[in-house]
């Protein structure tokens, strides 16, 4: 078996029926898919199956013999980041960040699709089977809104003075 | 000791393959059946996996749709039946939709806790009629009959309906959530006058609900429908809700 990940064509050797999260993490050593509930619950395991978001976690890696995989590894650079990872990252969408793989291919294969702004009840239906238990829904939607409209990068409501923010709250970063 | 994959690359070579069912786990979109092969509940040793087979797609000839088993459900929303459409938007969320197939749906055992099989609902209530090999050889017959059957030694090939041309009605009671099974689904439509009935998600199958056909008494609906107890609703709920959902379906078909 073969599959293309992230632009890089593989050879397969696990067995047929292993699921696609396992061959990327297991054997590809592609460690972005998480392996969270692995019964197609939580989300976390989306991946761009040809441009398609799937669970990882549900597909058997023979019914996608062939195929080209996305993963979030694949959608940007540490230093150029993708729109949805850098929206991700300046809005603070991520707490302990085990669902923002999940939530960022999902993200972007909605917004490729849309071609444009997304609104809100577009964001909640695609994103609707991911799971964010630190419960930061309001800032993943709101940095899928952001990266649609192309809000990325400096923020206006940030200081631009260099210096830090005021701390609020000792001991905290808020 | 991993099983041993059958990827037939055609209809034929796939109920070749499956011949009586013996010994064989069927293998379509996986949504059900890897979490049960990953965690080691199911050990397969012989699965025929479907992805090549060809048994995917929607087409129309003359007045009849014909939908593969291995057309996944997101195929279905949006597609040539508004009513099946409104119950497949139900089904998982967009990604799970993705891999899972109407096939898939129809041979769905109950999960734990919840019911499966959503799409029986609307299939019934168009008439619909799914063609399907194994012991015995092929045979077509309404989706009710092959869902009161015994459905482990089938393999589903296609489901077909008249193309609908009357109105319907649709009803779903279900928590405000993309993996949420439904607590129950009530479809109804007419065509030519006649009045058929489905209901899913409140047990093992979906049923139709003759009785209430007849009289279009919603109470009716009780007289073929045994709702089941499970992690999502109770017996009780369900058939207090079943006549409501019914009633509120055939306003929709007077009011359409």
């Amino acid at each position: 078996m073969k599959l293309t990940v992230n632009g890089i064509e593989q050879e397969i050797f696990s067995p047929p029926l292993t699921p696609l999260l396992h061959v990327l993490r297991d054997e590809l050593d592609v460690t972005s898919p998480k392996a969270g509930c692995q019964q197609g619950g939580c989300g976390t395991c989306t991946v761009l199956i040809d441009g398609e978001p799937r669970r990882s976690c549900l597909t058997a890696v023979a019914a996608v013999d062939g195929s080209e995989i996305t993963t979030l590894e694949g959608l940007g650079e540490p230093e150029q980041l993708s729109p949805v990872q850098a929206a991700f990252h300046e809005r603070y969408a991520a707490q302990c960040g085990f669902c923002t793989p999940g939530m960022v291919v999902a993200a972007t294969a909605l917004i490729e699709r849309k071609g444009g702004p997304v609104e809100r009840d577009e964001v909640l239906e695609a994103l609707g089977g991911h799971y964010c238990r630190c419960t930061g829904y309001v800032k993943i939607v709101d940095a899928v809104m952001a990266a649609s409209r192309g809000q990325t990068g400096a923020r206006e409501d940030e200081p631009e003075t260099g210096e830090e923010a005021p701390v609020m709250i000792p001991g905290s970063p808020a | 000791m991993p099983a041993e994959a059958l990827v037939p690359t055609s209809a034929e070579e796939a109920a070749r393959l499956y011949g009586d069912g013996e010994g064989v786990v069927v293998f379509a979109g996986g949504t059900i059946l890897l979490p049960e092969i990953s965690a080691g509940r199911l050990k397969p040793e012989r699965a025929l996996m479907l992805h090549k087979s060809g048994l995917d797609g929607i087409s129309t000839d003359g007045g009849t749709i014909r939908i593969g088993a291995m057309t996944p459900v997101s195929a279905l929303v949006g597609g040539p039946s508004e009513l099946i459409s409104r119950f497949a938007e139900n089904v998982g969320d967009g990604e799970v939709r993705r891999s899972a197939t109407v096939g898939g749906n129809l041979c769905a055992t109950a999960g734990v806790g919840a019911q499966r099989g959503d799409l029986g609902a609307p299939l019934i209530a168009l008439g619909a009629r799914v063609r399907s090999t194994g012991k015995g050889g092929e045979r077509t017959e309404p989706v009710e009959d092959f869902l009161a059957g015994d459905r482990s030694g089938r393999l589903v090939l296609e489901v077909e309906l008249d193309a609908p041309s009357g109105k319907w009605g649709a009803e779903t009671l279900r928590r405000r959530h993309a993996h949420s099974y439904a607590i129950a689904n009530v479809a109804v439509a007419s065509n030519g006058g006649g009045l058929r009935i489905g209901v899913s998600g409140v047990g093992p199958t979906a049923v139709r609900a003759r009785a209430a056909e007849q009289s279009r008494n919603p109470d009716d609906v009780l007289r073929d429908v045994e709702p089941v107890d499970d992690a999502v609703a109770s017996a009780e709920y369900r058939r207090k809700m079943l006549p409501v959902l019914l009633r509120r379906a055939l306003d929709q078909l007077e009011t359409a």
